[in-house]
């Protein structure tokens, strides 16, 4: 899988630190090794929504990605609850279910970004460089050691 | 069942397992199943509801169910792995929901549930206004069959309802 240059909290100079929410374990491991090539660290990982907030209170990640489709909670829903105790919650929705509806739903309740499955690599670095803005630091891989 | 229903899932399949498997893939065979639907090995189903409404099946026999898993998680997977069926299960989930995306598109609208593996070894037989189609897409790790069975919710799209059944 392509590395990429890390991607660093601006404040420390520490690995960017992702809740994955998702209720399939198959695409919670595969967001978690995209994750790694980014130079990132999984704090967390949850298969629901209801997880997910608790989750979130736990480990107060730098980036949630968040499912849509999931038992008990969907990821709407859940990102909502997230963003209306923590504002500045950085909240990705990652999905195969991409149509407007759902993608202007998300954005109302909170999410930053949408993002759709199956995830290209790529796409996921860039929106993850742009929801993190002054927040993150690209470090040179050289410099990192890689 | 109508090509507009369709198309969409074929164009979803080629590319999410194009990508997945990062090899071209080809469909093989296309047929309307009279019988009731028999599993073939891993089979996730994943059910739609709302203007359209019905069933997804995906199914790969066990083997290459195994080979599918390993290609995507990078290494050998025992036939016992729970990745095995849990990958089966996104894959199809990938697949219906970038069909339904498209679908969406065009003024339809769903909602996807989450993907449930079929372990029973026989399932509903097609009725006349959900007939299935079966796909199968051959692939280098192997054959993998789509059942779509689909209809038009009568109550709310009375309009494609019409003419769904000519």
């Amino acid at each position: 899988m392509e590395q990429f240059a890390p991607v660093k909290r601006a404040k420390d100079g520490q690995p960017i630190r992702y809740l994955v929410v998702d209720d399939s374990v198959f695409a919670r491991k595969n967001l978690a090794r995209i994750i790694q090539t980014f130079g990132g660290q999984v704090a967390a990982e949850a298969g629901d929504g209801v997880a997910a907030i608790t989750e979130y209170e736990r480990t107060k990640p730098d980036i949630v990605l968040m499912d849509i489709t999931m038992p008990q909670m969907e990821g709407i829903a859940a990102a909502e609850k997230i963003v209306v105790q923590h504002p500045e919650a950085r909240i990705v929705m990652v999905s195969s279910v991409g149509y407007q509806e759902n993608i202007v739903a998300a954005l109302q309740r909170g999410a930053r970004h949408f993002v759709q499955k199956p995830v290209k690599p790529e796409v996921l670095y860039e929106v993850i460089k742009y929801v993190l803005g002054d927040d993150a630091t690209v470090t040179s891989a050289a410099g990192a050691g890689v | 069942m109508r090509m507009e229903l369709i198309q969409p899932f074929i164009n979803s399949a080629d590319a999410v397992l194009a990508q997945g498997l990062d090899s071209p893939i080809s469909i093989g065979s296309l047929s309307m199943e009279e019988d009731a639907y028999r599993r073939r090995g891993v089979a996730a189903l994943i059910y739609v509801t709302g203007d359209i409404e019905g069933r997804v099946i995906f199914d790969l026999d066990s083997p290459t169910a195994v080979r599918v898993a390993s290609k995507f998680a990078g290494t050998e997977l025992p036939e016992s792995d729970s990745l095995v069926w849990e990958t089966v299960c996104e894959l199809a989930n990938q697949v219906t929901g970038n069909a339904i995306t498209a679908l969406n598109d065009q003024g339809f609208h769903f909602r996807v549930h989450p993907p449930v593996l079929h372990t029973a070894e026989v399932g509903s037989k097609s009725s006349e206004d959900t007939e299935a189609l079966v796909m199968c897409f051959e692939t280098a790790t192997g054959n993998i069959f789509m059942n779509i069975a689909l209809r038009y919710n009568r109550r709310r799209h009375p309009e494609h309802t019409a003419v769904a059944g000519v």
